[in-house]
């Protein structure tokens, strides 16, 4: 496939781990920020071509993985409901609330439904006039814009029966809390490239300024990863922290204006609950006032649901780079993609998932 | 969810007011919506993620990584062909200089 297939080219990979080994005088610990990330660089054990000095640590970036327990419990109460087809993306399904998980309640007969896209949602909720169509509306600045057109065509068109249950999040704020938690190691960052493809990178100037961290902007395939981190570690060896693009190829500067005008003008920020960290003021987004009646949370009164994350497991130490899965008593032993116990066990982005499935032992 | 996918455009029409494309993914074709990518045309390649094209990609930048490789490459074959010791000084401004761009 044209744009991924030259970006694996084995060959080329070990030119840039090589030129990474050359570059790295000291230890450096970088990390990515996506979870799309994270399963590239596991899958394709990109890791193991680095020198034993750097260490890369894994971050937040898995929507799935950060949405807290609530959400689940309330995404699970309205898919319940006998009036209600409640659609997601597929990675939704298996994580865990407190209770159950939406797999569990689409076997005990609810209409839960697998889509793709939004817009998908849409669809259903034109073909069945007489039934609520809910769509799981999360993730990150990259999602909000096919998000947010649903709600707006929903609006144009007039539909009554459609309506979605938020819980999107922000990179930049993660990056903040991230470093200023007295524990943090991050020296650079990889930033995720198709959260700037709809962002640009503006954003990300004063945080690399105020932090004295570069950042680099990556892509998603083994190449890219390899040539983020590079640039990323000459940076960290000449002494620089800027925002760089690796990933020109599908980001510009100034982002996705059309894409970021729909999300605004659909969406405000607000403060969110991120899984295992715990609120972060202004990291997330909710439906501006004028687009309240398409928010599920009002529909079904659902929004004073709230709940505590599972004791044992650590995912918020996870999500922030703190320890890595297999530090997890439970990893592998009570925590596994069939029966997980916290959301980065079933996410394919999830960081836990990615050792279980390619670092076994 | 995050995975955006590069795929080429077979076809653009219009569904309900909204710009759309017929889009190919190594043999797989699927619809996305082309509203955030209004410039797009017939044989462009965008980047598609849960169904809308965030962007199209561009050939030239595309190269750039490719070019850099083969900077690396040759300046990596001088080395060798000087008979050095691969990690001493030239080498490395070499590599420095090639990673300006
Ligand atoms: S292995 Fe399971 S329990 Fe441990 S942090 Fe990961 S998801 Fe949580």
């Amino acid at each position: 496939m044209k744009y991924v297939d030259e970006y694996r080219d084995p060959e080329r990979a070990r030119r840039l781990a090589e030129s990474i080994r050359r570059l790295a005088t000291r230890p450096w610990s970088i990390m990515e920020i996506c979870g799309g990330q994270t399963h590239s660089i596991l899958r394709f054990a990109i890791d193991e071509m680095l020198p034993k000095e750097l260490t890369l640590i894994h971050g937040p970036g898995c929507p799935v993985c950060v949405t807290p327990i609530e959400i689940l419990d309330k995404a699970l109460a309205i898919a319940g409901r006998p009036e209600v087809i409640f659609c997601s993306f597929g990675d939704m399904l298996r994580v865990p609330g407190s209770g159950k998980d939406l797999l569990t309640v689409k076997s005990e007969g609810g209409d839960v439904r697998i889509v793709y896209s939004p817009m998908d949602a849409l669809r259903v909720a034109r073909e069945n006039p007489d039934r609520e169509v809910v769509f799981f509306a999360v993730g990150f600045e990259t999602t909000a814009p096919a998000n947010a057109m649903a709600v707006a065509q929903a609006a144009r068109l007039g539909l009554r029966n459609f309506t979605v249950l938020v819980s999107h999040v922000l990179v930049p704020p993660a990056i903040t809390a991230i470093m200023e938690s007295p524990q943090c190691r991050v020296e650079g960052f990889l930033a995720a490239g198709h959260v700037c493809t709809v962002m640009g990178t503006s954003e990300y100037e004063w945080l690399a300024e105020r932090f004295r961290v570069p950042i680099v902007v990556t892509g998603f395939e083994p190449l890219d990863i390899l040539h983020g981190i590079e640039m990323c570690v000459r940076q960290l060896e000449e002494g620089r922290a800027e925002v760089e693009n690796q990933y020109a190829r599908s980001v510009r500067a100034e982002g996705n204006p059309a894409a970021r005008r729909q999300v605004f003008d659909v969406f405000e920020v607000s403060p969110r609950k991120w899984r295992g960290i715990g609120e972060i003021p202004a990291s997330g987004l909710r439906l501006r006032p004028e687009y309240a009646s398409f928010d599920a949370e009002t529909r079904f009164g659902v929004a004073h649901l709230s709940a505590d994350e599972p004791a044992e497991c650590i995912a918020g130490e996870i999500l922030q780079g703190l320890k890595k899965p297999h530090e997890c008593a439970a990893f592998g032993i009570r925590c596994t993609p069939e029966r997980p116990l916290g959301a980065p066990m079933v996410s394919s982005e999830g960081a836990c998932a990615a050792y279980y499935r390619y670092r076994r032992g | 969810m995050c995975l955006g996918v590069p795929g080429k455009v077979l076809e653009v029409f219009e569904r309900d007011d909204l710009p759309m494309g017929r889009i190919e993914f190594g043999g797989i074709v699927k619809e996305a919506c082309l509203a955030y990518t209004p410039e797009v045309a017939v044989g462009d390649y965008v980047l598609v993620h849960v169904g809308f094209a965030l962007s199209r990609i561009d050939e030239e930048e595309a190269q750039e990584i490719f070019t850099y490789l083969d900077e690396i490459h040759a300046a990596g074959l001088a080395e060798e062909l000087a008979g050095d010791e691969p990690d001493r000084q030239g080498g490395d401004e070499g590599l420095a200089a090639g990673g300006e761009k």
